[in-house]
């Protein structure tokens, strides 16, 4: 069973979602408060979605140097998997462990509806029950959610396949890019899928009352992915 | 000795800068047409303890390497005054 550590700093507030949707699929979830240096032999740690230290200075640009950061700089370092949602993305983005940084919308609004997007990579912890290409529409909830990185890590991004989700584009019906992010990057991972960042927010919606079973997916693939614990994580 | 240090963290130029679009937009608004290329960013001001200016600014800067600037996207300025 995998252990999902779910961080939670001053001003987090998806935590709850997100330990509920571990939960939902079976995994064994518990909080890791953000003084907390020890995540508890975790196999995949959420960084979930909010406001952390209230978004001061740039979104996750304090919650980089809390404690519990360090140990999650250890875990993803030995292959451990770390999933950022929203903030978590911010956080995961300025603590260097994923590539860019998120900065105001494009039309500096908060922008809080559905968006629609596709799958553009399965072989990572938080997507590996989906097709490719899959269509999807989910909700996102964010001020600070523009990617941006110069060329040559766009380029890198691309040519190593690690955007693995975009919003749509214009079209009939459709919630496209909501932030003017670069290359309509949703979310991006490292090269071997381990550790994920993506704005939207999959943890909102996957209880059983809403449409769309497809929305647990995300988690669904989490609970699949290979589990740490046998090989005695300390 | 103690020095007046202020930071100034500005948008890459070259990255959209919607903020300063808007502020542009709104002096337009306001009659000034001849104010172009704004752009918004930050100004922090902190006392930094140091055995001289040199050393002051050699702090500052790691402090923006590290923390007030983001270096994907900003680039920042360090002025040092004795105080």
């Amino acid at each position: 069973m995998q252990r999902v550590a779910v961080l939670r700093f001053p001003g987090s507030n998806s935590d709850m979602d997100a330990l509920r949707a571990a939960e939902r699929v079976g995994c064994e979830a518990y909080f890791v408060w953000h003084r907390d240096t020890d995540l508890r032999a975790a196999d995949v740690v959420i960084l979930p979605g909010g406001f952390s230290y209230g978004d001061y200075l740039r979104s996750g640009a304090i919650a980089r140097f809390s404690p519990v950061m360090q140990a999650v700089q250890r875990h993803a370092a030995e292959g451990g998997a770390v999933i950022g949602i929203c903030n978590g993305f911010q956080i995961l983005c300025e603590a260097g462990l994923l590539p860019g940084a998120l900065v105001r919308n494009a039309r500096l609004t908060f922008v809080s509806k559905p968006v629609d997007l596709r799958i553009e990579r399965t072989d990572t912890v938080f997507t590996n029950a989906f097709a490719s290409g899959e269509q999807i529409r989910i909700p996102v909830a964010h001020g600070d959610g523009r990617f941006v990185a110069d060329t040559a890590t766009l380029d890198l991004l691309e040519a190593e396949g690690r955007v693995i989700l975009r919003y749509l584009r214009n079209g009939a019906g459709t919630e496209p890019n909501p932030n003017g992010s670069a290359h309509d990057i949703a979310g991006i991972s490292n090269p071997s899928g381990t550790i994920v960042g993506l704005m939207p927010h999959p943890e909102r919606v996957v209880d059983p009352m809403l449409p769309n079973a497809y929305k647990s997916k995300f988690f669904v693939s989490m609970a699949a992915w290979p589990s740490l614990t046998p090989g005695g994580r300390s | 000795m103690t020095f007046r240090v202020h930071v100034r963290v500005m948008p890459r130029a070259g990255l959209l800068d919607p903020q300063g679009q808007a502020v542009e937009h709104a002096l337009g608004m306001l009659g000034f047409g001849e104010a172009a290329r704004v752009r918004v960013g930050r100004a922090i001001e902190l006392a930094v303890s140091a055995g001289s200016e040199d050393e002051a600014a050699a702090r500052a800067r790691l402090m923006c390497d590290k923390l007030l600037a983001n270096p994907v996207t900003e680039d920042y300025t360090v002025e040092v005054e004795e105080r």
